[in-house]
């Protein structure tokens, strides 16, 4: 196994709390069918690219799978790279280990949709690094140049005699080199000459998941397993006092009920005994410091908070908030807008489980995470082995967003075998996930919009009252390394792609004891609400059409073009009979990795008595840097609109004492069918790299509606979801 | 605790359970048959539908007891012979993102089709209607049953 530092042309400086350069490992093993060659390849531990003395080759997957086919699009880079021909790639997951971390998290991990991103040179990297090594010892068979040799799908070719040999052929015979090959960016293929890369292969899950076969951590077994739950206390950094424990042990099929302390853990021979026991649970939870919170109440504090004069938050390293204080103090005209968003839901449709064996020598989990690293090391801590112990199987994911970058199933999983002394599969039911909800944070938002006497905007201030994440989710010597900043409630908060040219953002902490999370989108889903819903604003008060005021207001060209191409899909200056277009700029992405851009357009329609918002078109124009699974990526975008439409339009969750107000898609509703418009996407391809896609158009679609709303009835929507009652309200 | 004779994808089983044992865990737990999924257990989201002679069923809210002597089909059954037409569709669309959703979606479908074999857009809207899907795949399912029911 060769260790390769390569500069992968990510910075992370002002990223991640800094360090030098990003190393990655990378090893290549040669699977060969003799006994002797294949004991090598298991000794060759960590390998991205394994080649069979059939042709097979095997590219291990350090990406985890939630639905964006990512274990798909990541080893086509790879492949694209090894010119390997793609009918005879096999994809394996990864294991838990270092050698797979991503670049910029430097930890085995998949958020941000940074995955593409943050892997994208390494990948091309590892698979030109192998190529070089069957091309070496193509060379070498053939006493030839290494230079006379090129390579078509699956097969080195030398041109001169007309000879060929197949990647299997050689990895049949061939071992690999002490040392690895050096590659230089210049060394990799030209853009041009991609042939997988942005051509569309089918995704390597796709008939699994359209059988039923696909294997979800909810479906996994063991012998001798039993079922569990673990009821935790409704509101965080509680637990039970006491609660009827005699009770439930007497229920039938029970055979374990365990005191925890942050919650009540049953075992049982059935998922539906311990649901059943479950229910039958009565518990005294001790106080907490979110005991006490009502949602309502605690917003309006928070509302309150910012129109007070001295309010003052944290901002992002390296603002310099002065030139926007004395630009709104000399404004000839300060607009203000308030906006708010409330708590909302993950919802995955896969309810949070885990399948856990404690075992003497060590811990087997089978589960759905975002951050495997983590998962292991939690698992190993209350099993009390060494991670090295801990054997992960990272099933597919029924959903994520977000919220599987928390691991606290698998700690209840491992919590429970360990009691039991048995395999435990926990399955917490839908009840208990939405009462378990970690939401993205709740805000109130203030800006403060300055205008010279010309109506040009002079200074910008964005205040964000919201609960924090990144100690929650990350700890307390990740916050202590950021200085306070939560990169995850601030994303999206700045306007740097508008001429605006002084600005702040800064977070009001409302520490609510709330449980909170980074849900698609994080920060830009309610933080870009605020600002295109303020640039309409404007945009209304200067007299001037909101696509065209945009357009003069954007300075980078990319994003101008998708706000121009978007209104022309949508036909923006049409008039239509009882609907009403709206229009928002999103981005997403961070300074040194680039932005990915949208522009969207929303068109609805208003049923004035009952306060029902419809949605019938959305058109989003996104530019995505380089598509690398175009189709997929469609798919995505269209996903995340209709995610952030449910929190556009339904979307709320509401906390009494604490505890979450909601039960499961009765009172938490999610889009359905009947309420998903007809959805328009284009794709921009502006660059030779792939930016984060995921999450992208979570951004520009509640603006879009608000907005919308406005054309069609001149009054303001300030607090999303758009529920009923809120629309009537706005009407009154 | 009492056993119920099922016909299963074609498969003459045994399962045990109270009377109340909802068919979803009978199915995925007893025989194995995980591809319908539990999503709320409370009828809501439609994660679980499989039919039941031939009639599209949420199984977490319907007894094994029920299914007693019954047809039971789960995504497992649904294409006799290799792949149903809609799962050739669900394929060529390429609908599924996190996929948990889609068993239930497909045999949602397969109702539909097999009543209405040309469903029109407000047919398939109409109901389709309460098949949840987060990750957000509902233009590719009304594309994938337009096609199925096109290429059939
Ligand atoms: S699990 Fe049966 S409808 Fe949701
Ligand atoms: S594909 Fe993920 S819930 Fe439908």
């Amino acid at each position: 196994m060769a260790h390769v530092t390569i500069d992968t042309n990510v910075s992370r400086r002002g990223f991640i709390a800094g360090s030098a350069g990003l190393s990655f490992a990378f090893a290549f093993g040669l699977d060969a069918s003799t006994k002797s060659s294949a004991q090598a390849a298991a000794n060759t531990i960590n390998a991205y690219v394994r080649i069979a003395a059939d042709g097979t080759v095997t590219i291990v997957s350090p990406a985890l799978e939630m639905g964006q086919g990512v274990n798909t699009s990541l080893p086509l880079i790879i492949a694209e790279e090894l010119d390997a021909d793609w009918s005879k790639v096999k994809v394996v997951s990864a294991p838990v280990a270092d050698v797979y971390n991503h670049p910029i998290l430097r930890t085995q991990m998949v958020v941000a949709s940074l995955t593409l991103r943050g892997y994208w040179m390494p990948a091309r990297i590892a698979g030109a690094q192998a190529r070089q090594v069957l091309i070496d010892a193509a060379a070498a068979r053939w006493n030839v140049g290494a230079g006379e040799l090129t390579t078509e799908p699956g097969v080195v070719v030398h041109k001169a005699s007309n000879r060929r040999l197949s990647y299997g052929e050689i990895a049949a015979s061939a071992k690999a080199p002490e040392k690895l090959p050096e590659i230089k960016p210049d060394q990799l293929k030209p853009v041009a000459s991609f042939r997988l890369i942005g051509k569309d292969v089918q995704r390597i899950d796709i008939v699994e998941k359209s059988t039923g076969a696909a294997q979800y951590a909810i479906d996994a077994t063991a012998p001798g397993m039993v079922y569990g739950t673990l009821a935790r206390a409704p509101v965080r950094a509680s637990g039970p006092v006491s609660f009827n424990e005699d009770e439930l042990k007497k229920m039938p099929g029970i055979s374990g009920v365990f005191k925890f302390d942050h919650g009540v853990g049953i075992a049982g021979d059935s998922i539906v005994n311990v649901f059943n026991a479950r229910r039958a649970l009565k518990a005294q939870w001790r106080e907490s410091p979110g005991s006490k919170t009502n949602s309502d109440a605690a917003q309006r504090v928070a509302q309150e908070k910012l129109r007070g004069k001295d309010v003052k938050g944290v901002m992002p390293p390296n603002s310099k908030p002065e030139g926007a204080m004395e630009g709104l103090a000399k404004a000839a005209k300060i607009v203000t807008g308030e906006y708010a968003t409330d708590y909302v839901y993950h919802a995955q449709m896969e309810p949070h489980n885990c399948l856990a064996w404690v075992k003497p020598d060590g811990v087997e989990i089978w589960t759905g995470t975002q951050w495997a690293t983590m998962a292991r090391d939690q698992a190993a801590k209350v099993a009390g082995v060494e991670p090295g112990k801990v054997t992960l199987h990272q099933m597919q994911m029924g959903g994520g967003y977000g919220r599987r970058a928390f691991v606290e199933y698998v700690v209840d999983a491992v919590m429970l075998s360990k009691a039991a002394g048995k395999p435990v599969k926990m399955i917490q039911s839908r009840e208990d996930d939405l009462a378990n909800a970690r939401m993205r944070p709740m805000t109130a938002q203030k800006i403060d919009a300055g205008l010279d006497a010309d109506g040009n905007i002079i200074a910008w201030r964005h205040l964000i009252a919201s609960d924090t994440v990144v100690p929650y989710l990350y700890g307390d010597g990740r916050w202590q390394a950021q200085k306070g900043f939560d990169h995850i409630v601030m994303a999206g908060a700045d306007v740097g792609f508008y001429n605006i040219p002084a600005a702040v953002s800064e977070h009001i902490y409302e520490e609510r004891g709330a449980r909170t999370a980074a849900w698609r989108g994080i920060g830009a889903g309610h933080n870009n609400f605020a600002i295109e819903a303020m640039i309409d604003e404007l945009a209304q008060q200067a007299g001037k059409n909101p696509v065209e005021y945009r357009i003069a207001l954007l300075k980078d060209p990319r994003a101008k073009r998708v706000i121009e191409r978007v209104a022309q899909m949508a036909e923006f200056g049409r008039k239509r009979e009882g609907t009403a277009l709206g229009i928002a700029f999103g981005k997403l992405g961070l300074p040194p990795i680039g932005f990915s851009m949208t522009g969207t357009v929303a068109e609805i329609s208003l049923d004035r008595a009952t306060g029902v918002i419809k949605c019938h078109n959305l058109w989003c124009a996104a530019d995505v840097g380089l598509p690398v699974q175009p189709k997929n990526l469609v798919a995505q975008i269209e996903g995340s609109l209709i995610f952030a439409l449910g929190s556009a339009l339904k979307e709320r969750v509401t906390l009494t004492n604490g505890a979450v107000d909601q039960h499961n898609f009765n009172d938490y509703q999610i889009l359905k069918l009947s309420e998903t418009p007809q959805i328009h996407v284009e794709v921009i391809r502006s660059g030779d790299i792939p930016l984060p896609v995921g999450e992208l158009s979570i951004a520009g679609t509640i603006p879009a509606v608000a907005n919308a709303f406005h054309a069609l009835t001149g009054r303001r929507l300030r607090n999303a979801p758009f529920t009923p009652d809120r629309v009537k309200g706005s009407l009154a | 605790m009492a056993t119920y004779d099922l016909t299963v994808n074609g498969r003459a089983v045994k399962v045990t359970g109270e009377s109340d044992t909802p068919l979803l865990w009978a199915v995925r737990e007893q025989l194995g048959l995980t591809g319908t999924k539990y999503g709320c257990g409370a009828g809501l989201c439609g994660a679980c539908t499989v039919h039941v002679d031939g009639v599209a069923v949420r199984s977490c809210q319907t007894s094994a007891a029920s299914a007693a002597g019954k047809k039971v089909t789960t995504i497992e059954g649904l294409g006799a012979n290799g792949l149903h037409a809609l799962q050739k569709a669900w394929i060529a669309e390429e609908t599924a993102q996190c996929g948990y959703c889609q068993s239930g979606q497909i045999m949602k479908a397969a109702e539909l089709l097999a009543r209405t074999p040309k469903p029109n857009r407000e047919q398939i809207v109409e109901h389709m209607d309460g098949n949840l899907c987060r990750c957000g795949s509902y233009p590719r399912i009304v594309r994938a049953i337009e096609r199925a029911s096109r290429e059939g």
